[in-house]
């Protein structure tokens, strides 16, 4: 390097201001032009879950708690609301399927947010699905993928408390097999279905009660 | 022996990443994601990809200002720069990629902090045209992702008996589960760091006889 002239203090701040104005417009527009495509890609991963937790299902509807009260929610293109948010799956003949609730809570690495079905007529889960968790690959994350453990989510009563029993010992219908091997994830998603379950269940009314409930539209912005 | 005529070819500074000079083998530069997220080939290559997408924009805009910026901010600029591919491929990846973006998780983020592209700058795009400096980038970039993708494809082959997916081994085959964890990043990292130190002794010592 040449000896040159030591630029002024004048001129460094001005740089890294500039460098920074400049990265700073860019990703405004990267981020424009990309947040509908994410936004959209998550809604249809939740919408993918939800037909699986409610098997049956052909429609859905997203209601949001409002003064306890659940509230149709006109969603604007697939959008999720930003609430808390139930979703009500229907048949073909539009008589309901369940209600899908998301639900998250400490797993044995992070929190483990999950989704699952709930037939208030029946008072059982029918389907629950992991969204998102960071479980020990090859033994936590079979609550991902291990068939005999979703078994378990088919007719699970909720009452009086869904229990954690080893592989195999299953006998009630409130009884959920572990996986070998994960032991603390398995029973990380009972304790999640407990606690979000118990929450949820005198909120989420039998279908005779649901019509007047949508009764109530909310308008999409809060 | 004659020199080559021509030392500074551009093909020259290519391939000195992908093997004399490799990022991960050689310089062991870039650790972190080499380990954390190469559990299947796929995860290591797109690791690799979102890294060269980074580096090489870094290195274009260093060198086509490295006249420009100052010498006493030159870092703070170069992060910057390096921070708005990064937070860009982040963005792309999650709305082109959601599965893959969502397995590599924080480590996209992290690329930011990856020494093997602040170090291109200080060490090569600040001081060289803007063509060079280009072609380092490919080359220290196709280098890590090679690197990613051995380190990963060992892992996955072991860890979950298949490549890209695709299972390799009949029903028999347990799964090492050991190698898709932390532990196996080290274990393959580590073979795969004497299998190259080795390859590079023997030549050198076949360079000494050829010189006696």
């Amino acid at each position: 390097m040449a000896a040159a002239r030591e630029p002024g203090s004048f001129r460094l701040v001005a740089t890294l201001a500039l460098t920074g104005l400049i990265s700073g417009l860019l990703l405004v527009g990267v981020y424009l032009l990309t947040q509908p495509r994410i936004l959209r890609n998550q809604a249809e991963a939740l919408y993918a879950a939800i037909f699986r937790v409610l098997p049956g299902t052909v429609e859905i509807k997203t209601y949001v708690v409002r003064d306890n009260e659940l509230v149709y929610f006109e969603a604007p293109e697939g959008r999720l609301p930003t609430e808390q948010a139930v979703f009500a799956g229907h048949r073909e003949d539009g008589s309901l399927v369940g209600y899908a609730v998301p639900a998250d809570g400490p797993g044995f690495m992070d929190t483990i947010k999950l989704i699952y079905g709930y037939d208030p007529s029946r008072r059982v889960i029918v389907g629950m699905q992991v969204l998102d968790s960071r479980e020990t690959p090859g033994l936590g994350d079979k609550i991902i993928t291990d068939p005999g453990f979703h078994q378990n989510f088919e007719a699970l009563a909720i009452e009086p408390e869904i229990v954690a029993v080893k592989k195999g010992k299953k006998e009630q219908p409130n009884e959920v097999d572990c996986i070998t091997g994960a032991t603390i994830s398995s029973e990380a998603v009972v304790g999640i279905l407990n606690k979000s379950s118990h929450q949820w269940a005198p909120l989420l009314v039998s279908p005779e009660e649901t019509s007047e409930v949508s009764q109530h539209v909310a308008p999409s912005q809060p | 022996m004659s020199p080559p005529a021509n030392p500074k070819s551009s093909w020259d500074e290519f391939v000195k990443g992908l093997w004399r000079e490799n990022p991960v083998f050689i310089a062991v530069l870039g650790l972190c994601p080499a380990m954390a997220v190469t559990n299947s080939l796929k995860n290591g290559l797109v690791m690799g990809a979102a890294t060269m997408f980074v580096l090489v924009g870094s290195s274009l805009l260093v060198s086509l200002l490295r006249k420009v910026i100052p010498r006493a901010v030159r870092v703070p600029c170069y992060i910057i720069i390096i921070a708005t591919f990064v937070t860009t491929v982040d963005f792309v990846l999650a709305a082109l990629m959601p599965v893959a973006h969502k397995q590599l998780g924080a480590f996209i983020s992290l690329i930011v902090v990856n020494c093997l592209i602040l170090g291109r700058q200080e060490a090569f795009a600040s001081k060289n045209t803007t063509p060079m400096a280009l072609v380092d980038a490919l080359g220290m970039s196709a280098g890590f992702t090679l690197a990613l993708a051995m380190i990963g494809g060992v892992r996955e082959i072991l860890g979950s008996g298949s490549l890209l997916g695709l299972r390799l081994f009949g029903e028999s085959f347990e799964p090492w589960a050991i190698m898709i964890l932390p532990p196996g990043g080290f274990l393959s990292l580590g073979a795969l760091l004497t299998l190259f130190a080795w390859f590079k002794e023997r030549s050198e010592k076949r360079r000494e006889r050829e010189a006696v």
